[in-house]
């Protein structure tokens, strides 16, 4: 079992710190990132293809080529993520010894082991878990996440799920901390989450570790809405370069996440960004076509 | 200390963490937003975060002149990403900075997330008549290195033979996050200078 206070998880989580209020933008390559970056994200993610071109393509969604990564971590200097397969933690490996900064195990990913995630704890290299509620949620911190971001649906370009999620992780743990020790135990066994996090939240009215967004957020307008939901920080996936301007956009989601709480800023903001990405209708896709039921 | 009005930078970063440390050392903490805030404060926080973010907002919105105009007049306390900012020269690469404090600053200095770290840390016996004695618990994320400490520099704490806690007549800079750890020294010495 890992320990919260450990130098090692403190240093973990000390980077999600720092990430909080920003945005963290899917990239494929050098080029994207520098676009990123220069547009105010606080770190990329580095991924083979946008979580929309993986559900529109099909196949098995790897992790990166390592030249892609490299080119990537050379050409900006703000924190680089890479995402591995859940499970597969020979992936996570080989990210570990490459020196990425973070490593998303991701369910945009095609999975590795149907049971098992990967063992964090064990780890130098922090990780980022998503999660739909809260009992996934301390599940993946029990295993060594320094970071949970929800799942909403990935490549979707719909912020319902994103929605949904932040809004069953707030309400779960708003519950614990109106609920007596013996009723902990209980809730403990629902959530399936081990009793000393449970208990841990039910103290403080939140995650032991940083709670971001991620999963269709398209607009300045939906990164806002997640972050007055209770999201820390938000990624966005295919919104930015699946837009007709991504650097527009990328600027605008920028400037979202800072004024999250300024609808002069966000009208703003929200000007001439072009197109945004095409959104799909989550309720009409077939459950095989979720990605968000990958992970337990 | 008491009714100390203090300001967290909130563009980007850990300023919530600044905001609960200050509220810890009996400050009264305001997470800065809008520019038009700064004339109630009698100091501000430039919080940890990334610098190249922070710099992109504070040109979106304007904030270079004003934030050049504060620390003219007030004190500033810039951890990390917020010291970069503070710095006269920043260097790997160079970046625009608001230059109140003559120091030049090297980012991401130590490496990469791996090469990050919580460390203990002597500081100087200056910091400590004017604290408490005891060493501090140094939490180094991504860090900067200051490579030069210009003439009117003050250095209270060294990590591996480099300035890592600068005090510049009002201004104070850490390359280190005092606001994740539950020791207030470095910000009670801050509140002090206001």
């Amino acid at each position: 079992m890992f320990e919260l206070k450990s130098e090692q998880f403190r240093v973990k989580v000390g980077l999600a710190e720092m990430l909080k209020g920003g945005v963290i933008m899917d990239v494929t390559d050098a080029k994207q990132a520098k676009i990123a970056e220069d547009a105010g994200a606080s770190a990329v993610m580095a991924l083979e293809r946008v979580p929309a071109d993986i559900r529109k393509e099909g196949g098995v969604a790897r992790m990166a080529s390592i030249a892609k990564m490299e080119e990537i971590m050379r050409t900006v200097t703000i924190p680089v993520m890479a995402k591995a397969r859940i499970g597969h933690f020979m992936e996570a490996r080989i990210l570990e010894a490459l020196g990425v900064d973070y490593i998303d195990e991701s369910e945009v990913l095609t999975p590795a082991d149907e049971e098992h995630h990967i063992d964090k704890t064990d780890f130098r290299i922090p990780f980022v878990c998503g999660a739909r509620n809260l009992g996934e949620a301390l599940r993946r911190i029990a295993e060594g996440a320094a970071m949970i971001r929800t799942k909403g649906e990935a490549g979707s370009g719909n912020i319902v799920e994103a929605v949904r999620h932040i809004r069953t992780i707030v309400k779960e743990m708003k519950h614990l901390t109106i609920l007596g020790r013996e009723e902990l135990v209980h809730e403990a066994k629902n959530l399936q989450a081990p009793l000393e996090l449970v208990e841990w939240v039910a103290r403080e009215g939140k995650l032991p570790v940083p709670n971001f967004s991620a999963g269709g957020i398209a607009t300045p307008a939906d990164a806002a809405l997640v972050m007055q939901l209770g999201a820390e920080a938000v990624f966005v996936g295919s919104g930015i370069f699946k837009s007709s301007d991504p650097t527009a956009r990328a600027c605008a989601i920028v400037k979202a996440a800072k004024n999250f709480n300024n609808p002069e800023k966000l009208l703003e903001a929200s000007r001439d960004l072009g197109d945004a990405m095409p959104g799909l209708d989550v309720a009409k896709m077939p459950e095989s076509e979720l990605l968000q039921t990958r992970g337990w | 200390m008491g009714g100390k009005k203090v300001g967290v930078l909130a563009l980007q970063g850990d300023f919530e963490a600044h905001r609960a440390a200050l509220e810890r050392a009996g400050a009264e903490p305001v997470l800065v937003r809008e520019r038009e805030q700064l004339t109630a404060l009698d100091g501000l926080v430039l919080p940890g975060g990334e610098s190249t973010t922070m710099l992109k907002l504070m040109r979106y919105e304007g904030w270079m002149e004003a934030l050049e105009e504060f620390g003219r007049r007030k004190p500033l306390f810039g951890t990390c990403a917020g010291a970069i900012l503070m710095a006269r020269e920043v260097s790997s690469p160079a970046q625009e900075s608001l230059g109140l404090m003559d120091i030049g600053v090297e980012r991401n200095a130590y490496g990469r997330q791996i090469d990050s770290r919580v460390t203990e840390i002597a500081p100087d016996p200056d910091f400590e008549r004017r604290t408490a004695p005891g060493k501090l618990e140094a939490v180094f994320i991504r860090a900067p290195i200051i490579r030069r400490v210009g003439a009117g520099g003050k250095v209270l704490a060294r990590y591996q033979g480099d300035p890592v806690l600068v005090e510049q007549d009002r201004h104070l800079v850490a390359t280190f996050h005092p606001e994740l750890t539950g020791d207030l020294r470095v910000h009670e010495l801050f509140l002090e200078k206001l």
